[in-house]
């Protein structure tokens, strides 16, 4: 079964990362990463830009609107994603459970529907 | 897998053969990482990178001579592998990953003996008597039986996220109370054996008879617990196993005749016979004869017991009623309880006449612990019925069928009381 792993965390604390920090981030990211990929786990990895460059999109009556920023404004912000492949809905939460960004953040489990 | 890979024929017969050997082994190569691992989560995913290496090595090199030693000793060393990649994050881990790198005894990790004593050892944590009771059913379905999260989920018409979070916190309490991983000593194998035997007979009761829903019966809910039932009769000489084994085989031999086609309910008594499994029937026999003999009857051999008097009839109007109340006034001193003492009211029926058995049904009922069980409405209706008192038949079928929560149960007590209506 297929996951997305939602990456949620504070995105005004990343600016104010040391440069030292903000580099072991990106290393431990990249070799969770190369972990899941040697396991079978991944499908599919991106991260995001912060919210400020988000556009919101409707169309109304025909009618599209763009409105600035994201559809909600929330403490921790939506920052990136895992695509796994996993069993179970467990197996998905052991492997979330072992993205670097659920140590200062909160990863959302969510299986993707069978269609 | 698509067409001709790479590997050619040699290949793909040796990826056949990992998907063969996950079914057939992936439980005991866990159950054995679990206790070389200690730790459930760096088991689990040992095992999926021993058999992701199994992929890629056995088309190349050929499948090894003993594959689970194979796969036990790959997904070892893979997880210390790991271990130490993370400890670069993570200082504590390289400790865990050195007192791991002393090498296990060879010997050890093919041992026959001690592959099932890991299996029992896998029962018995997951049923430890400090987890909640839907814990250990979720976790021993997933653990040792190899169901995912999702089936069980669905088994138990639970959301998926709920039997999730049981299982996350469930390993977290066997991680965090240090819940040992072993069987445990002879003092405390009887209670210990009684949660785990009381696990497996959830199981198989949510296969025999969903809770609710459409479907009658979930056949292989109840094949997983005949399985496991097996294990415990083949690890422990114990004669409640047996029993419980004896128990599930019994029921189960009446399965192809307790439904009717269009899935209605048929009553044992109104059961086709000549549909019963000749073969469970005699395999569930001779466990609750060598159960009886040893002289320590417990609740489950009492019940096969039961079970084995209505299989060896060879007519419901020719049933032994006696052998049956006296079987359940043992139970009854045994392990007391309202629905044994229903059954046992449903037994002296049989053999004294419906009065007898109204009596003593209405005697419970009196007493209010059974307000809200459906069965002990439905059984007071049908005594009141062959007695000719068609309105306190009436009610008593309406107060079950409020209470009763099966489709095909609530069909057959609206049958009833159409029958009785006018």
């Amino acid at each position: 079964m297929k996951y997305l792993c939602l990456l949620y965390a504070d995105e005004t604390q990343y600016p104010k990362m040391s440069k030292a920090d903000a580099d072991q981030w990106m290393t431990r990211f990249a070799s969770f990463t190369d972990e899941i990929k040697k396991s079978g786990h991944f499908l599919a990895s991106n991260r995001l830009q912060p919210t400020p460059a988000a556009t919101t999109v409707r169309v109304r009556n025909g009618k599209l609107s763009a409105t600035d920023g994201p559809f909600v404004e929330t403490k921790e912000q939506l920052g990136g994603y895992y695509l796994i492949e996993a069993r179970d809905l467990n197996e998905a939460i052991q492997v979330a459970g072992r993205i670097p960004g659920a140590l200062f953040g909160s990863v959302e489990v969510r299986p993707v529907m069978d269609m | 897998m698509t067409g001709a890979g790479e590997g050619g024929d040699a290949g793909e017969r040796a990826r056949a053969m990992v998907e063969t050997v996950y079914r057939s082994e992936s439980r005991r190569v866990l159950a054995t990482l679990i206790r070389l691992l200690g730790d459930f989560d760096l088991a689990e995913e040992a095992l999926q990178d021993a058999f992701t290496a199994a992929l890629e090595r056995w088309p190349v090199d050929g499948p090894p001579a003993n594959p689970r030693a194979w796969l036990v000793s790959t997904g070892r060393f893979k997880a210390i592998d790991a271990l130490r990649r993370r400890s670069r994050f993570d200082a504590s881990l390289d400790r865990i990953a050195s007192d791991l790198g002393t090498a296990p005894d060879p010997a050890e990790v093919a041992d026959e003996d001690g592959i099932a004593d890991d299996r029992l050892r896998l029962v018995f944590t997951c049923c430890h008597p400090s987890l909640p009771a839907d814990a250990r059913v979720a976790l021993t379905l997933r653990e040792v039986c190899g169901l995912t999260t999702e089936e069980i989920a669905a088994a138990f018409l639970t959301p998926p996220r709920t039997v999730a979070q049981r299982i996350v916190r469930a390993k977290a309490k066997i991680r965090d109370a240090r819940i040992p991983y072993q069987v445990p000593s002879r003092a405390d194998l009887a209670e210990r054996l009684d949660s785990v035997l009381h696990v497996v007979y959830l199981v198989y009761n949510e296969g025999y008879w969903a809770s609710s829903g459409e479907r009658l019966t979930r056949s292989d809910l109840a094949e997983e617990a005949i399985r496991l039932g097996r294990l415990l009769v083949e690890c422990l000489a114990e004669p409640e196993a047996e029993g419980l084994l004896a128990l599930m085989l019994l029921n189960e031999s009446r399965r192809a005749a307790r439904a009717s086609a269009a899935g209605e309910v048929v009553l044992l008594e109104d059961q086709d016979r000549s549909l019963w499994d000749r073969g469970r029937i005699a395999e569930g026999v001779a466990l609750v004869e060598h159960a009886l003999a040893s002289r320590r009857v417990g609740p489950f051999t009492l019940q096969a017991a039961i079970a084995a008097v209505h299989s060896e009839s060879p007519a419901a109007e020719r049933t032994d009623w006696a052998q049956i109340a006296g079987l359940y006034d043992v139970l009854a001193r045994i392990e007391p309880s309202p629905v044994v003492e229903l059954n046992r009211a449903v037994a002296v029926a049989m053999r004294d006449g419906p009065e007898e058995g109204l009596a003593l049904v209405d005697v419970l009922l009196a007493r209010g612990e059974l307000d809200d069980y459906a069965l002990a409405h439905s059984a007071r209706a049908e005594l009141c019925r062959r007695l000719g008192r068609r309105s306190e038949a009436r009610s008593s079928y309406a107060r079950a069928l409020e209470l009763a929560r099966q489709e095909p149960e609530r069909r057959f007590l609206e049958r009833r009381l159409a029958e009785l209506a006018g």
